[in-house]
């Protein structure tokens, strides 16, 4: 073949070494967006397949973790929960909290889970973590309604409550969450595949990093000095601001809020590239 | 007719052994020259991916430099033995993992079926795998709409599309996993082996339907196999890969034939006693081990094998034997056999040289690896080491079946028929 034929030739896409990760391909995602929906439907059915109560233990967790939290951290430590009736203020914390956790853990087993996969067929990866974000939304989705019906029971009986305007911020805050847990997962799970023992390190550091934000406690018990360290979490204003929309205790605070924006569109940028970079070279590492 | 994937110069470096251990000075070392422009310090120019001559520097090419063009419609046969690299150029070309040089230019949707059933997921039923399967391969969910009759049809797995696949039998889950990829719409479609699995009938109608979606739908594909019957079968040509060069392109029979005539050349080992890359240990060092056709110019079914290992001894007085494994490539040991070098304490240190041999229609034609094993009143290992080199035994027809017989031998075996009644 000549030359000159050969550059009129057209070429679909080329498979080369430097390819750069500013690129991350959203097209292609987007050419795969049924798969991802037959993940997130896979997720979604396998979960509690031969289980006898079934889809039932979407509910279970987080109202076994309630109980849980009213009885150790409510009676015997007796911490304040600002007022709220105790079981509207943990599942409250608990349903976004959870959000972001489950959202975490699982992204960032996306490599080490899927490596068979991955080393067999080309997809674009980043397909697996989003599927993991809609997944967790729909989880998040069947604990809010929970949490809801419970928030409407307690303002049918009279609860001093005080659901305000704020509440249309609420998906906001959802995308901050979910930008958050998609970021650190997409870090962990790039970090993980040459590094193993930091999986042990994220399962861990997520538990710790629940004490450190106001899930099971109200900013408002924290003592002056100690309150700043607690706004430079980024999931601080977050949770604040979600439980002062529904309950009315809390803060919604402009600028801190600003403050975990900024920090997760950082994480979540750092997260594409580093994710984007590993993703090329990772099979020859597992 | 146009060429619809065109590679150019492809190359891939594979670190060896243990990756993330003490790596971080390496990695930095490698950034470094990276950044000013200059050779990869831990690659060694011109090393070849051997098998058969360890290198110790811990990195190997798996492929070197592979050009070559595939038009339009074309069935394109890869051809290698273990270790040639065609694994490997197969997942640079399905973008499971990157050429660390050169690039390839395709157009069109490529679909590689390097593995069936990928993303099989055991608790969803036969039909919602049949839909992630697909979309796992590229496919639309109403492209797979469109297929999904013809699909259960051609696994034959109607009665149970909506039962957990987990309760499937080996052989039904197979069989749909090969039909979601048979009824991929990509324009180029590339096999790796798949259709090593599933019963002789089953794989008869893979075989057939490839054959269609080459001719009559004009999609290109790239197949893989070790079977050079279903090469000879199905390609228009092929490409013989060797220690991951390129070695030759041709006509499909032109290329087997290259292939099974060199395949056999280079199953040696062959070192200097004093070389720092020879085989072995304090006790023993393999100075050469080589397998060769007893009778003709290549190793077959009917040229019996002949095998000469030369070795130096240290341990002086001792019992030495030595055992030789033969292993298939299903990984069935075919036998464990040796002999008493030295049975009465009164081994010497030096050179010591054994022959033998297995006569003709004895093997069956496959590939084929020899372990060596050392040992110290056949009790105590002196030296021991797998896969030392592996040849191919190629096949030789019955009448006019070209395909590859079942079972392990394949014996000549003398009948006596007689007419009773």
């Amino acid at each position: 073949m000549s030359k000159e034929i050969d550059k009129n030739l057209s070429w679909d896409f080329r498979i080369e070494a430097n390819e750069t990760p500013f690129k991350l391909g959203l097209i292609d995602v987007w050419h795969y967006r049924d798969l991802l929906f037959l993940f997130v439907k896979r997720d979604i059915v396998t979960v509690y397949k031969q289980t006898i109560l079934g889809p039932l233990w979407f509910f279970i967790q987080p109202i076994l973790t309630t109980i849980t939290f009213m009885f150790v951290f409510g009676n015997l430590a007796g911490l304040s929960t600002d007022g709220v009736p105790q079981i509207l203020f943990y599942l409250g914390g608990i349903t976004i909290w959870n959000y972001f956790n489950d959202l975490l853990t699982s992204t960032s087993k996306t490599f080490t889970e899927n490596a068979p996969i991955f080393g067999k067929v080309y997809f674009p990866r980043l397909i697996l973590p989003l599927s993991k974000v809609v997944s967790n939304l729909l989880k998040f989705g069947i604990q809010f309604a929970l949490f809801l019906i419970i928030l409407v029971v307690f303002l049918i009986r009279g609860a001093d409550l005080d659901p305000n305007l704020h509440i249309t911020f609420v998906p906001i805050l959802l995308l901050m969450m979910g930008g958050l847990g998609l970021g650190f997962g997409l870090i962990s799970s790039s970090m993980t595949t040459k590094y193993r023992d930091l999986a042990f390190l994220i399962t861990f550091g997520v538990q710790l990093l629940m004490f450190a934000s106001p899930v099971i406690y109200p900013m408002s018990s924290i003592s002056e000095k100690y309150q700043l360290y607690l706004w430079l979490n980024p999931l601080t204003s977050i949770l604040e601001a979600f439980k002062y929309s529904f309950l009315g205790s809390g803060y919604f605070d402009w600028f801190w809020l600003g403050y975990s924006g900024v920090f997760m569109l950082i994480i979540l940028a750092f997260g594409a590239f580093i994710f984007n970079k590993i993703e090329k070279s990772f099979i020859d590492t597992v | 007719m146009r060429p619809v994937i065109k590679a150019d110069g492809v190359s891939k470096l594979y670190k060896l052994g243990e990756i993330g251990t003490g790596t971080l000075s390496h990695d930095l070392q490698r950034w470094l020259s990276k950044v000013r422009g200059k050779e990869d310090p831990f690659s060694i120019i011109g090393a070849v991916n051997d098998r058969t001559s360890k290198e110790n520097d811990g990195y190997a090419w798996a492929l070197r430099d592979i050009s070559f063009e595939v038009n339009e419609g074309d069935v394109l046969g890869i051809i290698g033995r273990n270790g040639a690299g065609k694994s490997t150029l197969l997942k640079i070309l399905s973008r499971v993992t990157l050429p660390t040089k050169g690039h390839v230019d395709v157009k069109g949707r490529i679909a590689s079926l390097l593995e069936v059933g990928t993303g099989f997921h055991p608790e969803l039923t036969g039909r919602d795998n049949i839909f992630l399967n697909g979309a796992i391969l590229g496919m639309r969910k109403n492209e797979i709409k469109r297929k999904f009759d013809e699909i259960v049809d051609f696994a034959g797995v109607a009665k149970y599309v909506d039962t957990p696949v987990k309760r499937y039998s080996s052989g039904m889950y197979v069989r749909l996993a090969f039909a979601v990829a048979a009824h991929l719409e990509s324009e180029i479609l590339i096999i790796d082996e798949v259709l090593a699995v599933g019963d002789a009938e089953f794989q008869k109608k893979c075989l057939g339907k490839m054959g269609d979606v080459s001719k009559k739908e004009g999609r290109t594909i790239l197949f893989v196999s070790h079977n050079m019957a279903s090469v000879k079968s199905l390609c228009t040509h092929g490409i013989v890969l060797h220690n991951g060069m390129y070695a030759f392109e041709g006509p499909t029979h032109e290329a087997v034939n290259f292939y099974q005539k060199n395949s056999n050349l280079n199953q040696f080992l062959n070192f200097d006693l004093n070389s720092k890359n020879i085989i072995g240990n304090e006790n023993i060092k393999i100075i050469e081990f080589k397998v060769e056709a007893l009778h003709g110019d290549y190793i077959s079914v009917s040229s019996g094998i002949s095998f000469e290992c030369t070795f130096f001894n240290v341990k002086v007085g001792i019992n030495l034997d030595i055992t030789f494994e033969l292993v298939n490539s299903e990984e069935v040991k075919i036998f464990h056999h040796g002999a008493l070098i030295a049975k009465s304490r009164d081994s010497k240190e030096g050179v010591y040289k054994i022959k033998g041999h297995l006569p003709a229609y004895t093997l069956n034609a496959g590939q084929y690896k020899f372990n060596l094993i050392f040992g110290e009143n056949q009790r105590y290992v002196l030296f021991s080491e797998s896969e030392l080199i592996g040849f191919e035994v190629a096949n030789e027809s019955l009448g006019s079946n070209t395909e590859i017989l079942p079972g392990i031998l394949r014996p000549n075996i003398p009948y006596e028929i007689d007419f009773q009644k």
